[in-house]
Parts: C-alpha cells; structure tokens; sequence
C-alpha cells in the first residue's frame, strides 16, 4: 500500500516509496540524536557529587546591598536597545529602537557622538577596544562599523562601513581583541566571525535551530572560542578557529536572552524568558546552579558578573534588577527605578559601576550605596545630623511658640 | 484657516530602508525608483517662526506650498525621511483621521471593515475639526495628483506600510511596542533536515568523549576565585580613594592609568594572580619585558606579541607579518630565535608556506606555556617584582564628606577617539584637551 500522505509525493510508486525512506531515515537521525543526548546527560550527571550552594556553605554570607542609581542618561527618543563600555570605564554607546546609535560619556552624561541608522530596531551595538569605532545593526540584517571622528562637520554616517551581512535580523554584535575582527549573531540562526577591512565572512558557526540572541567572547588564555544562545533553548560554545560547537547546553525552558561568561573563564551564565539565570560550568560539563524566585515570573533580558564574580546582575521584563548570590544562590538586592523594562545591563570594565538601558528611553548607571551598606561605621555622624536637625527644628517651633505667646500676652495688655 | 504646502529638499542625508511587518511591502519599496522633483511634507512645529500670513489649528499648522523644487538626488533612496520614526513625529490622531478621510474619497467603499469602525470613531471624536480634516485631505489629494505616477504609488505605499506599523489592525501584533516576534516553533528558522540533525549526533558524540571535571573540583574553583578577587571588587568592597561614581572624583581612573609612574598595591598585587592577569595589564607586560630582558629570554616575550598581532590584526598584512616573524624568530640563525620543541616547529614551517592568521598558533601557545611555567613563577619571586610591590602606593581614603550629597564638578576627560587621531596626526586637535565637553560631533 503506497501512501501519499506527504506533501509533494510524486505518483509514481517508486519515488513514493522513496521519500518514504528518506522521512524514515530522518525520524531516526531524530531519536538518534535524542537518545544520544539523554545518554550524555547521564554521563554528566555521574561526576557531579556536590552542589554549589553546599561548597559556600563554608563562606561568608553577603549582607544585604543598596543599589543606587548615580546617573540618568536621557536623550534617547524611544526605547533603548542595547549599551556596550568604552575600555576607558566611562564612555557607553547606546543603541534604540528609533534607529539611534549615541555615544556618552556617561560621568558627565554628555552626548559625544550621534549616529542615525537607517533602520529601526538597532539591537546591536558595541564598542571597538581601541575606543575609536562602534558597530551597530539590528533589522537591517547587516552589522555596519563606524569609526568616531570629533570633527563637529564631520558626517558620521558617511564614513560607514558595512561588515556583516545575515539574512535575518542581527541580534548581537562583538569585537574580538582587536578592532579588525566582529563577531555577529543574528535571527537567521547563525554566527559569524568577520574581517572589518575587507567585510571577508572569516568563519561561520552553524548548530543552532533558531535565532541566535546574544553572544560572548572568552577571556580564556587562548582567547579562541565563545558561546551564544539561543531561541531553540541552547546555549552554545564554540570554537572560532574550526567553527565546530564544543559544548551544549539545553536546560533552559524558554528563549535565552543572554550569556555572559564568568570573569575566569571557566564558566557562564545565562538569562532566559522562563524567568531563571543559570550557572553553567565548562570543565563540569553541566548546569551547576539556576537563579530563580518564586515571585519573578518574567524573563531576563540581560545578565552580567560583577569583577570578582561573587555577583550576578539580572535585568528582568519586570522593570527590576535582581542581584544574585552566584556562590550561594541567594538574592542581595532588588534594585527598582525603571519605569519599563530593562532591555540590557552591562558591568564596567573595571568594575565601577553597572549601567543599564530600558524601555523607557533611559540609561542609568547604578552602584552600591555605601553610605546604607556601611550604616554602621558612618552611625555616629548620622545620628549627629539627625538630631542636630532635630535640635534646630525644636528651638525654631519653641521660639515661635514662645514669641506668638509674647504677641498674644502684648495684645490682652493692650486691650 | 489656510493651508500650503510646502516641498523643501531635505539635506543630504543617508537613505533609510524603511523596516516593515511583512516582507512583501519591502520588496516593493525596495530601491529601484530614481525620483526627482519631489515634494516633501514637513510638519511645523507651531512654535517654529513662519510667515505671519498662516493662522495655526489647535495642534500644528500644515504648511503646504505647491512649489516643487529641484532636488538634486544622487542616490536612489526607498523612504522618505518624513516617515522615520527617528524625527520624532508621533503618529497623532489629526493625521489618521486625515489619511483615513484621503482613502475614503480616493475611493468610496475602499476602507477596510476595522478602519471603518476607526473611521466613525474619530469623526465622532475631533468632531469640531473635521472641516479641516477633509480640507487636508482635499488638498493633500490635489497635490498628489501633480506629482508623477511613481512617486504617487510609492508615496501611497510608504504611507500605507506606515499606518499599517502605527495603527495596526486588530489582532495583529503591534511591532513598536513589543518588538518582533519571536517563532513559536522552531522549524521556521533552520530546516530540520537530515545534516541538521547528523550534525546534532557528531556534536553529541564528541561530547560524550570529552574529559569532565568533578563538580566539588570546579565548583571550589569559583570560591576560591571570588574569595582571591575579593578586594579588587569596588561593587563589593568599594575602591580607593573613592568610586568616581560617587565621589564625581576620578582619582582611582588617573591612579590606575596605563603611563603611571608608580602603580597602586592592588594592581601590582593582582599580577601575582595569574599569567593572564600580567599580561593583560600593559604596565605588567614591560615590567615583565624588562625582568626577560635581565634573563635574555626577552625574545620569548616579543615572539608572543608578534603572533597575537597576527592573530588580531588586519587580513591584509597577515603574510608580511608572518614573513617578518620568520626572519626574526624561526629561521635558523635567526637574530631572537625562540626554543620551540621540533616538531611543532616543523609544522608551522610547513605552515608559514601557506600562511593564514592562525598558522602561528600552536607555536605561539608553546612559548605562552613556557613562560609561564618557567618565567612567570622566577618572576613573582624576583627582586624586580618585590621591590614594584613595596613601591606600591595605597591610595588614602577620601574622607566621606558631612554632606555626602553635594556634587563635585566632573571633569570630561579626552575621548579614546581623539587619542588615535592625536597619534596620527601627530598634532594635538583643536577641540582640546580638557573641552571635550562640548556639543561634540552630533549628527542627529
């Protein structure tokens, strides 16, 4: 009996039966596959013999941390994308959803330079490690490179450089060590590693099913490889010499939105739509801890570690920060102030200060309130102050009090 | 009231491609029409200074002069800069109400059933104003007419794909505010074909080989890490002398800078921390170079420079580059040779035949792992090492202020930007050292 269920089978028996094989074959490379994946998990689950929050037992608790937002950029005309840092730890560039590309030196929250892309959706931006270009795209499928010039007439837009070319939306953009080398990620479900001279495609990285949101490079000794995430739930690691993928990981229950390795190397983390972070580690081989309440039920959109990795920031679609134990698993901090979501979040590079970007058309750099965190060692000048304030407030009522009694003891004597 | 038009020519400014929902519309609006004359609407701010002759409606006047002036387009563009969302025109009520009213009398009966509805609703609303509702319309549909059949068909559809973004009908995703739309299955993307999933098994397969870790191991590796990096965290312990974030000093920028006559203790502490960590500091680097120069094996050094340059720079002068580190340090004889086991040095002389930017690797990994299990370790022992980190200062602590709430003035500092071109040039650019606060080059 011939079936000609499938769509576009031609009449003819023969050929039938051969796409009949040819489907066959592929639901068995699928449980091929699964059956290979399940039999890997296993595998990694058998070196796994403790888990994290039981290795921190041992270490100091984290108090609980004040964040507290030390500049507001504004300028932006709508929602704002995407922000990377100059390596001079004090300039951003910003990307948004109305097509702008606007450099800041966010300690004096002075505009630098301003680019107009010709698309909307700008959802990549990053800065060049020399400090003297960005790169920028979004819907236009393309990564465009655009070297900053301080010559006020000069047009910006007019030196561009186009580098990438996807066939679907770019969602994420990176320099390598050098200003010569971008790495992109885009909706088409591939990376890719270009030459910004010459626009040369170096390498491309194929593996995932679906679009590829965010990357990150690794500040590994060899420097050679990188993961990325993805809509499939996947998160990648890659080798950029020989495009193969190393590593896979597939724990995560919706879209990840965003990776960032952990400041040695040795590990990643992740933010995903199905409101959780999690820890992988690269030598293990497997999940290591997930970030996650029972209270946040919207996704992340963007992670990054603090210098020393103790902490991981979260932007979430809630319009919060979370700031997380990474070696406890616990949260620190909550950090409100947006008035829509947060878009991205991004650590400066040395550590400093933390700057985020949201739907609501701002950026803001936030750090930790030392003068709240260390109430104790500055409680000997607060109380002074509050009760000198007192002090004074009391005196001017008694006075007053004490004057209207005059006034009024004046006025019965006049009468 | 009276209403003009007016057509400026916009200045020379990059085309856009208009984004759109579905694919269809850009294809269409694709450039491939080479317009000339043509009209541009721009809509005044009422506050904007205009000849005394127009009389203003509530919201904004329209001021539309029927005169076409030559616009001498050199390139070929696919949206006018009318429709971007970057000029920051809201799509305001006023304006659907007119394009609406445009399509109705264009052609009786050509509204859809949704924009019907839309229709009746805001005649109900802006009521008051509908006279000068229709009159616009009127007018704008007089004024299309003169122009050229193509640019009529392509302003329609620009107008149209505009609406459509900005007022879209019901049930459809509104892309301005939520963004794309992510595929619910995943098949739309990639094709699951048989490679895909041959691929899947390799990958597996390999993985399933790999060398693992035991958790405890990896895991104390994360204590440990953050334990050591502790004080070098200012989120966490705070920096001195203050967090320029806060204090609005930049004091801990200009003490940690790359040309610093004596460095801070932390920074020289954290080079002890890993090979990477000196490396990467390029104070650490020379100091480094330096202590090799002492033991003459600075070559091993210089080496690893030179192959990080061809790994990272540009495509074009990988071969010139590789070529000069084979004379330098490969060729026999040569004036730095660096000790590279025989067989790797077999290989990438077989190699520099066909040189690419990683053909250096494996060498370049050698000498990085000979230095730092050779080198790096005499050098942390050093005289050199002790006496940086005896010099080292520790920056006091600014005293917290009574007031901790007065703001200091910032300081702008020159941009990386300028730097380049300084060292380009070779002379010091006129917007200035300390001014570079200004406007700065806005383009927008």
């Amino acid at each position: 009996v011939l079936n000609f269920k499938y769509r576009g089978s031609p009449l003819i028996p023969e050929m039938a039966t051969q796409e009949v094989q040819l489907n066959e074959t592929l639901a068995h490379l699928k449980t091929e596959s699964e059956t290979l994946k399940s039999k890997l998990e296993e595998e990694r689950a058998k070196l796994h013999d403790v888990e994290l929050h039981q290795v921190a037992e041992k270490v100091e608790g984290l108090g609980q941390f004040v964040m507290k937002t030390r500049r507001t950029l504004k300028g932006h005309g709508n929602k704002v994308l995407c922000m990377d840092w100059c390596k001079d730890k004090r300039r951003i560039v910003s990307s948004s959803q109305d097509g702008k590309v606007i450099v800041w030196d966010a300690f004096t929250t002075n505009k630098e330079h301003a680019v107009t892309m010709p698309c909307t959706w700008v959802m990549a931006c990053a800065y060049a490690p020399s400090g003297c270009a960005v790169a920028c795209g979004g819907l236009d499928n393309k990564c465009s490179v655009y070297p900053l010039s301080l010559d006020k007439n000069e047009n910006l837009a007019a030196k561009k450089k186009s580098v990438a070319m996807h066939t679907n939306y770019l969602s994420a953009c990176s320099f390598t060590n050098s200003d010569m080398q971008i790495l992109t990620s885009s909706g088409d479900g591939t990376c890719a590693l270009w030459d910004v001279e010459s626009g040369q495609l170096l390498q491309s990285f194929h593996g995932h099913a679906a679009d590829v949101l965010c990357l990150d490079l690794a500040p590994s000794e060899t420097g050679n490889t990188f993961v990325s995430g993805g809509c499939d739930k996947k998160a990648n690691v890659w080798d950029m010499r020989s495009g193969q993928c190393i590593q896979s990981f597939e724990t995560h229950e919706s879209d990840i939105n965003s990776v960032r390795y952990y400041p040695s190397g040795d590990a990643f983390a992740s933010g995903s739509d199905d409101a959780t972070c999690r820890l992988y580690d690269l030598r293990a081989d497997r999940e290591v801890a997930i970030y996650s309440k029972e209270s946040i039920i919207f996704g992340v959109s963007s992670v990054d570690f603090s210098l020393s990795g103790r902490l991981l920031f979260g932007g979430y679609n809630d319009y919060t920060i979370n700031v997380w134990d990474v070696l406890k698993g616990t949260r620190v901090s909550i950090l409100f102030g947006h008035e829509n979501r947060v878009s991205t979040l991004r650590v400066s590079p040395d550590g400093t200060a933390f700057s985020t970007g949201s739907w609501d058309h701002t950026l803001r750099v936030c750090d930790d309130c030392y003068f709240l965190s260390n109430l104790t060692t500055l409680q000997p000048r607060v109380t002074f102050l509050v009760t000198s304030c007192n002090v004074c407030c009391f005196s001017l009522f008694f006075f007053f009090l004490s004057d209207l009694g005059l006034r009024m003891r004046t006025q019965r004597m006049k009468w | 009231m009276f209403i003009f038009f007016l057509a400026a020519c916009e200045k020379h400014r990059p085309l856009p491609l208009f984004t759109k929902p579905s694919s269809s519309l850009h294809h269409r609006l694709s450039p491939c029409l080479p317009l000339s004359p043509l009209a541009h609407f721009l809509i005044l701010h009422p506050s904007a200074s205009l000849p005394a002759a127009t009389l203003s409606p509530p919201h904004r006047t329209i001021n539309l002069r029927q005169k076409h002036r030559k616009v001498s387009l050199g390139f070929f563009f696919s949206q006018t800069p009318y429709f971007w969302t970057s000029t920051r025109w809201p799509a305001s009520e006023l304006d659907y109400a007119i394009y609406l009213a445009k399509k109705n009398i264009r052609k009786q009966g050509e509204l859809m059933e949704y924009e019907k509805e839309r229709y009746s609703v805001l005649h109900k609303r802006i009521n008051h104003t509908w006279d000068f509702v229709v009159m616009q319309a009127r007018e704008q549909l007089r004024a299309s007419k003169q122009r050229r059949k193509a640019d009529r068909i392509v302003l329609e559809c620009q107008e149209q794909a505009y609406w459509l973004i900005n007022r879209p009908p019901p049930g459809v995703h509104n892309v301005l505010d939520v963004g794309l739309e992510r595929p619910n299955n995943f098949s739309a993307r990639v094709t699951l074909n048989s490679d895909y999933y041959k691929n899947e098994i390799e990958t597996s397969r390999r993985a399933l080989g790999r060398n693992r870790v035991k958790s405890s191991i990896c895991l104390e590796g994360f204590v440990k890490y953050s334990e050591q990096y502790l004080n070098h965290d200012p989120i966490m312990q705070g920096c001195l002398p203050s967090n320029p974030w806060i204090s609005d000093d930049t004091a801990h920028w200009t003490m940690n800078a790359d040309m610093v006559p004596t460095p801070t203790r932390l920074r020289v502490e954290r080079w002890s921390f890993s090979f990477m960590e000196l490396l990467e500091d390029s104070m650490g680097r020379r100091e480094f170079m330096t202590y090799l120069e002492k033991e003459f094996s600075a070559e091993n050094l210089c080496f690893w420079q030179a192959c990080e340059d061809v790994r990272h720079g540009e495509s074009s002068r990988i071969v010139e580059k590789v070529e000069d580190i084979y004379k330098n340090f490969l060729a026999p004889g040569a004036a730095r040779w660096v000790n590279i086991d025989s067989k790797t040095m077999d290989k990438t002389l077989e190699g520099i035949r066909h040189p690419h930017r990683f053909v250096m690797d494996d060498a370049q990994m050698h000498i990085y792992f000979l230095m730092k299990k050779d080198s790096y370790p005499r050098y942390l022992k050093s005289d050199l090492y002790k006496n940086m980190l005896a010099k080292a200062i520790v920056p006091q602590e600014t005293k917290k202020s009574v007031f901790p709430f007065m703001r200091r003035q910032r300081h702008s500092s020159p941009s990386p930007a300028q730097a380049a071109t300084q060292a380009e040039d070779g002379q010091a650019k006129g917007a200035g050292q300390a001014g570079t606060n200004s406007a700065g080059g806005s383009n927008a």
